[in-house]
């Protein structure tokens, strides 16, 4: 998948984390991110939101989460479509990202 | 006893908080909206949210219903195909008016079953109708096809459609109740009231629901948790009427063994139709915990 534009998916309600993804040309992958619950599950936000990119096989991204206190679920569905958006893909999504 | 479905919660399929709250406030059927309370621009974060949410989170024996945009928007095919490979119990299809428009979406969903390995079938469907050529077509479309469940009326664009607007008593959707009612009994499947919007009024609402329960509905969509006991209430049988349907289903055993046609209770003839609905109470009852077999005897 290739990035045309930078994405944001999600928003700053309580239990929704609002991601933001850039191209990181050779870079890997960077996580910016901003939590209420940063000191309990800062680790786990981050990890979710690496697995999701690497099950969408992106290697060189900077994402900028602002986490309200969102699930697993949440995370990966945000990530996911912030993806998908910043590629401009509108079908053929790969579904088992959520397996 | 089939499924209960008295109570179907809207749930907007763009809130992970409403989402994740969903399932603890007892509703028979819970239904991710994808459709009118999802805005355009984020029909694709909330399709991913309501897939990804179906697959993980548990809302133990609740049945879980999408409804998705129509397959004359850009969002249709997508919502269906996220809906069916996450494994949802229902399909709801809005503003039905033909059963063309049932076919269409079956014909995605086997589609999508197939692709996946899931039963073919094994996705029901329900369809909303919210105009007049729906209600027109109520059994055409209650008829189109083995997965649908449940047919129920979507009010706010009927009375648009109408030319009218929603009033206290619901004179003006006694029609289109009245049709639902029937094409839903002859085609074998549920019937399901639309949704009462003014949250904080109780009584109304409560007279509403009086009013769908006397013109023979299942249940009715709600809107908030807050609505959500009132219908279970007025829907649960009264101990007068469990005693009286028990007493009925005895004799009608009784007569039964004795080789006796016609049935006589303190007086009263009781004949088939009587029966049926007897057992159709207990059964009711049973289900929400109010009867068991042979309660009548331990006292």
């Amino acid at each position: 998948m290739k990035f045309v534009k930078n994405a944001t998916a999600g928003s700053l309600e309580s239990n929704d984390i609002r991601v933001m993804v850039m191209e990181n040309e050779n870079a890997g992958i960077e996580i910016e991110l901003e939590s209420v619950v940063e000191k309990q599950f800062g680790k786990q936000i981050r990890k979710v939101i690496i697995e999701t990119l690497e099950k969408l096989q992106i290697d060189n991204v900077k994402i900028i989460a602002t986490d309200k206190g969102a699930l697993d679920y949440t995370i990966k569905a945000r990530v996911a479509c912030a993806v998908y958006r910043a590629c401009d893909i509108e079908e053929d999504f790969k579904w088992e990202v959520f397996n | 006893m089939e499924r209960l479905r008295r109570t179907m919660m809207f749930v907007p399929g763009n809130n992970p908080a409403m989402i994740k709250d969903a399932g603890i406030y007892g509703a028979d059927s819970l239904m991710f909206d994808l459709e009118d309370a999802v805005a355009i621009s984020e029909k694709d974060s909330a399709r991913f949210l309501v897939h990804n949410a179906i697959k993980t989170l548990n809302y133990g024996d609740t049945e879980l219903v999408v409804r998705i945009n129509g397959l004359d928007t850009p969002f249709g095919r997508n919502d269906i195909e996220a809906a069916v490979r996450a494994g949802v119990d229902v399909i709801r299809l809005p503003k039905t008016e033909t059963k063309e428009d049932i076919l269409a979406v079956e014909a995605v969903i086997e589609e999508v079953e197939r692709k996946i390995g899931r039963e073919v079938g094994s996705t029901r469907m329900m369809a909303a109708i919210e105009g007049a050529m729906g209600v027109i077509n109520a059994y055409s479309i209650a008829s189109a096809s083995k997965r649908l469940v449940a047919i129920a009326l979507g009010a706010e664009d009927y009375v648009t459609n109408l030319k009218t607007k929603r009033y206290p008593d619901g004179m003006e959707l006694m029609g289109a109740r009245s049709q639902i009612v029937i094409a839903a009994r002859a085609a074998g499947i549920y019937a399901l009231d639309t949704v009462y919007s003014d949250v904080d009024n109780e009584e109304g609402f409560k007279r509403e629901v009086e009013l769908i329960k006397q013109l023979g509905f299942d249940g009715k969509s709600v809107i908030n948790p807050k609505q959500i006991k009132p219908v279970h209430e007025i829907y649960a049988p009264t101990a007068q009427e469990i005693r009286k349907s028990s007493d009925i289903v005895s004799a009608a055993r009784a007569a039964q063994k004795e080789g006796l046609g016609v049935i006589s209770l303190n007086g009263k003839m009781i004949d088939k139709p009587i029966i049926e609905r007897a057992e159709r109470l207990l059964q009711l009852a049973k289900a929400v915990g109010l009867y068991k077999e042979g309660m009548e005897n331990e006292e």
